[in-house]
């Protein structure tokens, strides 16, 4: 089975904290395939980290601001839509903002 | 993590305020015993703590902060909050906190940001929740019964032990 990837940039001011990674991981389990989220190591020492898309706890340590880059990774039968919708929740900032 | 950069759990957390064993039966009584603990050691306005507390229960409403694994990190913005404050309580008994996985909260991380201050909230929640995902912090702490063995606790993880 092949995975699926997407990168996504997070938008909205306050970035990814407890809500929206809250609302990412519901929406995350409601689908079959194993879903990760992955954050490239970048300058001033952030490292590199991989985290369990359906754990808020994980997500949460992403420490993911306004302006970082996330990919999101789903394997399975359902991987597609998964990747499709958690994208836009992503893109429509969590509907925090306009 | 910023390797540089990484924030340490005692930079925000007040030892003084720390409750080793609270008081309180339910999920609203045990914020308003940590938030009064941190008022009464001068961490926060005395006169902001009934309004601290109602942001605080009115966030839990919204969803729970009990994330599983028996632990809670009930959080919020205040504009009376100047410098970003953090207190640990231990329940012996456990708290309904209407927790993700329905089991009872033995450790709360209560944490009280000023506003515009969003990338150290992430730092500080970052932090909390990479100690909190380790079984043996998560078992040590619900141990702990003194402030001191929690201070004790929380100084090895910002070591790194």
């Amino acid at each position: 089975m092949t995975a699926v990837t997407r990168d996504i940039i997070i938008l909205n001011s306050l970035g990814l904290h407890a809500r929206p990674a809250m609302q990412f991981v519901d929406l995350a389990n409601q689908f079959q395939a194993n879903i990760t989220v992955h954050k490239e190591a970048g300058p001033d020492g952030v490292e590199a980290a991989t985290v369990d898309g359906k754990s808020v706890m994980q997500m949460i340590t992403l420490e993911a601001t306004q302006g970082t880059s996330l990919r999101i990774e789903a394997e399975g039968d359902d991987a597609e839509e998964a990747v499709e919708q958690l994208a836009k929740l992503v893109e429509d900032k969590f509907g925090e903002e306009e | 993590m910023g390797k540089n950069a990484v924030m340490k759990l005692m930079e925000f957390i007040v030892a003084d305020a720390i409750v080793p064993e609270l008081a309180a039966t339910t999920r609203d009584e045990a914020i308003r015993e940590l938030v009064s603990s941190l008022s009464a050691v001068g961490a926060i306005d005395t006169g902001a703590v009934d309004d601290i507390v109602a942001a605080l229960v009115k966030r839990e409403k919204t969803g729970s902060t009990g994330f599983g694994k028996g632990v809670a990190v009930p959080h919020v913005k205040h504009s009376s909050v100047t410098k970003m404050t953090a207190v640990v309580g231990r329940s012996v008994g456990g708290l309904d906190f209407a927790a993700l996985d329905s089991q009872p909260v033995y450790s709360i991380f209560l944490l009280l940001s000023p506003d515009n201050a969003a990338q150290q909230h992430l730092q500080a929640m970052n932090i909390i929740f990479s100690n909190l995902q380790k079984d043996m912090f998560r078992r040590f702490l619900r141990q702990s019964d003194s402030k001191q063995k929690i201070v004790d606790l929380l100084e090895e993880a910002d070591a790194g032990k």
